[in-house]
């Protein structure tokens, strides 16, 4: 097949949108660059009625919001999910790792749970507290100006707490708690577990004259048609747009590999063209890759060549390697003090309004490293599934559970919104043997070759997440509620869940300031070819206890300064 | 000039600006279009899930029969409502049509279990399920209404898990529906000011908003007013 290719050279080729590619793209553009954006999928605008599921109702949707199609349910804002038709990915024996992907402009910004949490100065220097790992060749205070400037720019509320390792920023003030909420803050206090305004990126509060307030309609998985969530469509793609960058959007095209040079530079990307299934190459003089921390990986890898016999940026045989997710469990519970409840509306920001950050000492601990709790329960709108065993919490009364008629309409009012849950998100250890690589045996229908997944969870995070349940259920009877099914044992790993599931992956490409034992430099860029970055998760380190989206802007901002010095001092 | 278009209008680039305005749009299948007249009930996004949605009304699962008993059993678990309707109002027999072929597994635990109810009416009261008296009818759901809920659901026999499966959507297809919504009094889904718990609900469940984190909550009086703080992070709006 004939390549085509265009004679325009751009200044900056950014493959992805989500929060790095999205960033990339405001800083650049805006410094004057001329840049060329690459999304495999198509555009996506919440504000845009055809594609819009805020404020819809249960029964517009056919299947009433049911997770057949998307796998958060039919309101969700993702095009894409675990499974995406055409695009497979492979896992090794053994391994069971999921790959969330979301195929739009904004990537998985649009319906990202908007959890904007800094990481802190500890953070960044595991190696040094517990000796596993590997320390950021950063620190926090290198990080901080653009947290700073993060806030400012996107809006996050939370609160300055003066706490060691979740650190203070420019906060929106924010929303009060609800019910629910009250009722884990005293069950957690009773255990000495501290509990603090959440950090999320909604607007409590106005914060320019382009974005809307939030109006609570706790629907921030939908995407805000008045951008008052954190996407990087609306909050970085669309205004720098507005301000007169010069940026053309590539939309439902799937890069395939950066092209290089004789001197191993690159020289841009081709990608095929999802509408005409034809190939295309795409001139640039920096290409900054930003397609999430595999994706950027299995097109590295893909990038073969004659300098880079092992795939761009891999002399090192680190791409694709040291991957990790969160590790994730969860727990819910019947309440039976929110019993009979006065409906109100308390739909409030799309999560949670409460969190509990890491409070404990390893040093005390059988496991390394710690973990949030995120807090979910109310009266939330009905969807597919709501109704199911009306009432399973007879069982607490020694009532008969079943049954049918008229008592299952009281049933139904009597227990609405009298469920809590808790979810922990916490930090693994990252593992050079956890990796991807490409699967030569398959290929996506793009002909191109596909990543397979090796991944085993240590006894590090199972302990972490056995942890997590004791703690649960310790909160639970402090409040009098009833835990729902049975706590997993040994033989479930303590429910830990699947490599993949908190869609938290990073560390493909990590930076260092060894070319031996790291993919990037401290400012995202290849060792091995100057004219790249790399602005997604890839380059973590470590992930810590947090969720890696504010750290994915910061540090894109951060790497996108330096590549404006860099084209001044004709560095690259 | 519109907001929305004026973005479009700045999509640039030779593919991108074919392809950003139309998105990814395949005609959909000819025969499946002539099949459903009216775009009722198409929720579908994406050209592809348009799609799909249309092609999974455009077939049919169960027979008259079948759906027939599927109402008489969903009128049985849940009564019509004087103030409210009923299931049938709230389209839930059509819900679980939709559901069988949105979710085949489905299908088969159904269609057996309801002809599992017609054998045992036609045994009991040589009657098929839909014919037999509310008192018939109820006699048999008594047998397979109650389950033993020390017993995984999945061990139960089929009979049992048919009825919880039915219960299921019936209730689930009732209270997503615009009556069924109403009747549970769900406020939300509207553009709102959430200022928190209301008092007589706090004292009820006997709770208290702590004055030192209620300070540090949003004024809903300035969220109008654009933010700014000091260089150490205190608002100053």
């Amino acid at each position: 097949m004939q390549i085509i290719e265009s004679s325009q050279v751009y200044d900056i080729i950014i493959v992805g949108s989500g929060a790095g590619g999205g960033m990339a793209t405001k800083i650049l553009s805006e410094a004057g660059l001329k840049v060329a954006v690459v999304e495999a999928g198509p555009f996506f605008d919440p504000a845009d009625p055809e594609q819009m599921t805020q404020m819809k109702w249960p029964y517009e949707s056919p299947r009433r919001g049911a997770n057949t199609v998307r796998p958060f349910g039919d309101f969700d804002s993702a095009y894409g999910g675990w499974e995406i038709e055409g695009e497979p990915y492979t896992n090794a024996e053994g391994s069971d790792f999921s790959w969330f992907r979301s195929r739009m402009l904004g990537g998985r910004t649009n319906h990202w749970g908007r959890i904007s949490l800094r990481f802190g100065p500890k953070d960044f220097k595991r190696k040094d507290q517990d000796g596993l790992g590997d320390n950021w060749p950063i620190g926090y205070e290198d990080v901080k100006p653009y947290y700073d400037k993060v806030d400012k720019l996107i809006g996050v509320f939370g609160t300055n707490e003066g706490l060691p390792n979740d650190p203070d920023g420019f906060f929106l003030p924010p929303p009060k708690p609800r019910l629910h909420e009250l009722f884990y803050i005293k069950g957690a206090r009773k255990s000495n577990i501290p509990v603090f305004p959440s950090r999320m990126s909604m607007l409590t509060k106005k914060i320019n004259n382009d974005r809307g307030v939030c109006f609570y309609c706790g629907q921030c998985s939908r995407a805000c048609q008045v951008y008052a969530d954190f996407s990087a469509g609306t909050c970085l793609i669309f205004p720098a747009q507005k301000n007169g960058g010069q940026i053309d959007l590539f939309v439902n095209c799937m890069v395939r590999e950066v092209t290089t040079d004789e001197e191993g530079k690159a020289t841009g990307v081709s990608y095929i063209n999802k509408e005409d299934r034809k190939e295309y190459k795409l001139k640039g003089k920096v290409v900054v890759l930003a397609a999430s921390a595999c994706s950027s990986a299995r097109i590295l890898l893909n990038s073969k060549s004659k300098q880079h016999p092992n795939g761009l940026g891999n002399s090192s045989d680190v791409v694709g390697k040291y991957l990790h997710d969160s590790t994730g469990a969860g727990r819910a519970a019947f309440v039976p003090d929110l019993m009979n409840r006065e409906i109100y509306n308390e739909d409030g920001v799309g999560g949670m309004h409460v969190y509990t950050p890491w409070w404990l000492d390893n040093k005390k601990l059988d496991f390394p490293r710690g973990y949030h709790i995120e807090i979910w329960g109310g009266m939330g709108m009905p969807s597919y599934g709501f109704g199911f065993n009306p009432n399973l919490f007879n069982q607490f009364f020694n009532l008969k559970v079943g049954g049918y008629g008229n008592s299952l309409r009281k049933d139904i009012k009597k227990y609405y919104g009298s469920v809590l849950g808790f979810s922990g998100r916490g930090e693994s250890i990252p593992q050079e043997n956890n990796y991807c690589e490409i699967d030569n045996t398959t290929v996506d229908e793009f002909g191109i070759p596909v990543l397979k997944f090796n991944y085993q969870w240590t006894d590090n995070e199972v302990k972490q997440v056995k942890h997590m349940h004791d703690t649960f259920e310790e909160i639970f009877h402090n409040i009098g509620a009833k835990p729902l099914d049975d706590k997993p044992g040994k033989e479930q790993n303590h429910g830990i869940l699947a490599p993949g599931k908190i869609i938290h992956e990073v560390g493909t490409t990590r930076m260092g300031d060894n070319n031996k034992t790291s993919v990037v430099n401290k400012y995202q860029q290849l060792h091995d070819a100057k004219n790249v970055f790399i602005v997604d998760a890839g380059p973590f380190v470590s992930q810590a206890d947090k969720n890696p989206t504010w750290t994915i802007l910061a540090l894109s901002w951060r790497t996108s300064d330096y590549i404006v010095e860099q084209l001044k001092q004709q560095n690259i | 000039m519109d907001r929305r278009k004026s973005l479009k209008s700045i999509l640039l680039g030779g593919v991108a600006s074919g392809l950003a305005v139309h998105g990814c749009n395949p005609k959909p299948a000819e025969t499946v279009d002539e099949l459903i007249p009216a775009e009722k009930n198409i929720y579908g996004r994406t050209p592809k899930e348009k799609k799909l949605d249309k092609e999974l009304h455009a077939k049919a699962f169960f027979n008259e029969h079948e759906m027939n008993t599927i109402s008489v059993l969903c009128n049985l678990i849940l009564p019509a409502d004087e103030r409210f309707g009923s299931t049938t109002d709230a389209e839930v027999p059509d819900l679980i049509e939709f559901m069988a072929k949105d979710i085949p597994e489905l299908q088969t635990p159904l269609r057996g279990g309801l002809m599992w109810l017609d054998h045992k009416c036609n045994t009991d009261f040589n009657l098929m399920f839909k014919s037999a008296s509310e008192e018939q009818q109820k006699s048999i759901l008594d047998t397979i209404a109650y389950p033993d809920v020390a017993v995984p659901e999945k061990e139960h026999p089929l009979e049992i898990q048919f009825f919880s499966l039915m219960r299921n959507l019936t209730l689930t297809g009732y209270y997503t529906s615009k009556i069924g919504i109403e009747e549970l009094g769900y406020k939300g889904n509207m553009p709102n000011v959430w200022n928190g718990v209301p008092e007589e609900v706090l004292a009820q469940h006997n709770v208290a908003y702590d004055d030192d984190w209620l300070a540090k909550c949003v004024d809903q009086s300035k969220r109008g007013i654009i933010a700014e703080w000091d260089e150490n992070g205190n608002l100053l709006t």
